[in-house]
């Protein structure tokens, strides 16, 4: 009997771990840290739950931008809160992924070598204090889309990281949503900027829900571990719907000519997307790639002495309590 | 230089009267260091009233592939829960 094989007592019948595995995936069942997986699964999910928190640590760069030139003391804090929050949740992630048995560092080897990949949407710039409400109501709206179905995720710690990021998340959408609305009724300029950051950060959005079901590689297996439990087109489609009403009713335009409302299939009908920017900044070559990754690897780097700092000193205390303990 | 912190469970009590239940993991260099970061990291949102933590290599779990023989012992010891006893219907609540 190969080691992959348990005997079943009752009825002499052998079934494997694997089918074991995926009779408990089949009953929705969870699968911990501990117990048998395939090598695919392990790997699979080790790929998606690290670049899901890179995409978490790196997000936090462009918003950080706009910290110290928020307009008010009211939107400063929600701002400072929102990025805090980031940090939290790449946090949750990393953990729930080195229950894989993987290292902290070796993840961190991965994003800072350009191994790993994160969210191609932090790769744009912010350059108006309009963008921290389009991010919030666009970025972080496409993201709950993206995330709420991965709350009954097969994986036990990943699941459970993504309820409380869920939790967390819908204030992130509703402060860029209010920024976005108080721009809108404000002076023409401030429209203007409202309408300008629209315009720049509603295609990517729509990008950042992935390639279209005929390009995506890994969909049929990810639906069959419940890593993903709707196609990227069925979620854009969601997007969509539920964004174009939310742009209507603060006087914004959406910026695609061809989007109209189809009576007959109850949904919204849309541009073409042009996959080759996406594939373009994916691959590297994004307006921000460059400066995202130097800025994460410079505050790795920096804050090594630190890192090392606190170590030595919690040594230095271990030893103090063993001396008096003697 | 690797000097690497070590990872921590994070146990919180969301109010009393309530157990302290396992929240997810942490790195930090000391245990004093561990709370703090426990306490940004996951009561951002007064989730807790008390923290625990503990290093992570100071725990022993059981093997799930070992379940069998772990928890056979209890299996069939039906007399360990009340429906095993007979009583007569006029016994409404006992």
């Amino acid at each position: 009997m190969s080691k992959k094989e348990i005997k079943n007592q009752a009825d002499g019948q052998s079934i494997s771990l694997e089918e074991i595995f995926d009779q408990k995936i089949a009953q929705d069942e969870k699968i911990e840290p501990k117990d048998w997986m395939p090598e695919k699964y392990r790997k699979t999910h080790i790929r998606q739950i690290s670049q899901h928190a890179h995409s978490e640590i790196v997000g936090m760069l462009p918003e950080g931008n706009w910290i110290t030139r928020a307009p008010s003391l009211r939107r400063k804090v929600a701002l400072l809160a929102k990025v805090q929050d980031e940090a939290g949740h790449g946090l949750y992630l990393y953990s729930a992924c080195e229950t894989l048995g993987v290292s902290r560092d070796e993840l961190y080897e991965q994003l800072h070598t350009g191994k790993a990949k994160y969210s191609s949407i932090f790769n744009y710039p912010t350059i108006t204090w309009a963008d921290m409400g389009a991010i919030g109501w666009l970025v972080d709206g496409a993201a709950i889309i993206n995330q709420v179905p991965l709350c009954s995720t097969s994986y036990g710690p990943y699941a459970r990281a993504m309820i409380r990021v869920c939790k967390e998340e819908s204030f992130h959408q509703r402060q860029g949503y209010e920024i976005m609305i108080t721009l809108a009724k404000g002076s023409p300029e401030q429209k203007e900027m409202a309408q300008d950051a629209l315009n720049r950060w509603w295609w990517p959005s729509l990008m950042m829900l992935g390639p279209t079901d005929a390009e995506s590689v890994h969909t049929a297996q990810s639906m069959k571990w419940k890593l993903k439990r709707k196609t990227n087109d069925e979620l854009r489609q969601q997007f969509i719907d539920q964004t174009v009403p939310q742009a209507e009713l603060i006087g914004l335009t959406i910026p695609d000519p061809d989007l109209k409302w189809n009576e007959e299939k109850g949904c919204y009908d849309f541009g073409e997307i042009d996959w080759d920017e996406f594939w373009q900044v994916v691959k590297g070559h994004g307006p921000c790639n460059k400066e995202r990754l130097s800025a994460r690897v410079n505050a790795w780097e920096e804050g090594e002495w630190v890192r090392d700092a606190a170590m030595a000193y919690a040594e230095k205390q271990e030893d103090k309590k063993l001396k008096k303990a003697i | 230089m690797k000097n690497n912190w070590p990872l921590w469970e994070v146990f919180v009590r969301s109010k009393n009267g309530l157990e302290h239940r396992h929240f997810g993991s942490l790195h930090a260099a000391d245990a004093e260091m561990a709370l703090e970061n426990a306490r940004d990291v996951y009561t951002r949102r007064n989730e807790g009233v008390s923290i625990w933590v503990v290093e992570s290599k100071n725990i022993t779990a059981s093997n799930p592939e070992h379940n069998g023989e772990l928890f056979e012992p209890a299996n069939d010891k039906v007399y360990r829960h009340p429906t095993f006893y007979d009583l007569p219907d006029e016994v409404k609540h006992m």
